[in-house]
């Protein structure tokens, strides 16, 4: 609380230093995970290059993961103890969290283009995934929707946490429904999955960093970083009414 | 000294089964929408004998879906709208109950619904809609989306643009329904052997279970303080 009642901080404070070291770490892991898909990993025998997008299109899948996962933490712990930090937390994981799933679905899109001769298919697996960015998307609109600050966090506290069965849906979505043609890499691929290849130790050694980069520097950087900026706009938002209201 | 649960929850539904029995408005226009929507299918659809059975079930679900958000829809506005719900807040009754009872007035009309349209598709389609099974998997189905419809339209009640929301809240959080629902009816009505559309019903049912305890616990942070 400061001086004029106004519960987010006026004046921007200076980034934390830990956060500086987090963005620096974050950029230098991406452009080392870069290198390590686009030139130490082998050229795949039967895909070629296009096979090198892997790298990106399963680690953006888990770092949406972990920003979602980061939201329904934030909704519960909101509802619990109703600190706004939990719902600003809620809200830059669902931020991010979608931005890495569209960054999944174009990925994965430009990939089935050669392998599978279409951009898009009906497949299960893919279908779940457009729908999990679908009720993201939901979910903003219907925050952007409500003006009672208050109510929006506990509403969308409690959206969140639904929103996140449609992640659940994707993730097993090829354990319930077989008929998919997607590529499975940790188990066994259904049968008639189209384009799959072996996890060779090249495989693994180009993908176990990427993907430990997006399930944890990659979305806890960017969130951190929108949290900061939903403070600020709050302080703008309440700027701007204090000044309106003379 | 608070109103016991159970009766709570019969005040609630009484209440709307009088109202929508004094109007008889809801129930008509959901049925009516439902038989349109079915009607649109066929054409859009153009379901001849082969293309039917395929996708028959699938009709039979988004329809009474789609003809559910209009009763969600009405359930929750008349109760914000009229002031009943602060009064429902006021009363020393449990937010669980105030959920259960909605819950319990939306499946019923929803299952009005599916009463109209389960009869009439078997004499459109010639297909057996009315196997116990089948029903069975109506009533789970409609029981398990009406949960969360109701908590959804509670929540989108208290948004600017109100009932335009509910269809763009609700149809990806009810996906799993959708898509266990029309497998298990799919199943059955094809005359498929127990085996295989049993764990369709089952994951139903287990999915319905989650969701009525998610929504059971959340409701009282969608309510209105």
């Amino acid at each position: 609380m400061t001086q004029r009642g106004i519960d987010p901080p006026t004046t921007a404070s200076p980034q934390p230093r830990l956060l500086r070291a987090l963005t620096l770490l974050t950029a230098l892991g991406f452009a080392g995970t870069l290198v390590l898909g686009l030139f130490v990993a082998g050229t795949d025998i039967q895909q070629g290059q296009v096979q090198r997008i892997f790298y990106i299109h399963m680690p953006s899948f888990f770092g949406a993961f972990t920003a979602f996962g980061a939201t329904v933490l934030g909704g519960l712990l909101y509802l619990w103890r109703g600190n706004a930090d939990w719902d600003r937390i809620a809200q830059a994981g669902v931020e991010v969290g979608l931005a890495f799933a569209l960054i999944n679905l174009l990925t994965g899109a430009i990939w089935a283009r050669p392998i599978w001769n279409t951009w898009w298919t009906w497949d299960p697996r893919l279908t779940s995934a457009a729908v999990m960015c679908l009720t993201y998307a939901a979910y903003l609109m219907l925050r952007a929707g409500i003006e009672n600050r208050q109510r929006r966090r506990s509403l969308m506290s409690v959206y969140g946490i639904f929103a996140f069965v449609s992640v659940l849906l994707t993730l097993f979505i090829i354990r319930i429904v077989p008929d998919t043609i997607h590529p499975v890499i940790i188990g066994a691929s259904p049968q008639n999955a189209q384009g799959t290849f072996e996890a060779t130790s090249g495989v693994v050694l180009a993908l176990l960093p990427s993907l430990i980069l997006w399930l944890t520097l990659m979305p806890i950087t960017l969130m951190w970083h929108r949290y900061r900026l939903a403070l600020r706009q709050e302080a703008v938002d309440a700027l701007k009414l204090e000044l309106l209201g003379g | 000294m608070k109103t016991p649960f159970i009766s709570a929850v019969r005040a609630i539904v009484s209440k709307d089964l009088r109202a929508e029995w004094r109007s008889r408005e809801l129930v008509s226009a959901m049925s009516l929408f439902a038989l349109l929507s079915v009607l649109v299918f066929s054409f859009a659809l153009e379901l001849d004998k082969s293309a039917r059975e395929e996708a028959i079930s699938g009709v039979l679900w988004v329809s009474l879906i789609f003809a559910s958000l209009l009763g969600f829809n009405r359930s929750l506005s008349l109760e914000h709208d009229q002031g009943s719900l602060d009064a429902l807040l006021l009363a020393p009754v449990s937010r669980a109950a105030i959920f259960v009872g909605k819950l319990l007035g939306n499946c019923l009309f929803t299952l009005l619904v599916a009463l109209v349209l389960l009869p009439l598709m078997t004499a459109l389609y010639g297909v057996y809609l009315l196997d116990s099974w089948a029903l069975l998997t109506t009533v789970v189905g409609i029981f398990g989306f009406s949960a969360i419809g109701t908590l959804l339209a509670t929540l989108v009640v208290q948004t600017r643009s109100r009932e335009a929301l509910l269809p763009i809240a609700l149809l990806p959080v009810c996906l799993p329904f959708l898509l266990t629902a029309v497998r298990a009816t799919k199943g059955i009505i094809g005359g498929a052997p127990q085996s295989e559309w049993q764990v369709w019903l089952q994951l139903l049912a287990a999915i319905t279970v989650i969701y009525l305890v998610l929504c059971l616990l959340l409701y009282r942070f969608v309510l209105e303080e």
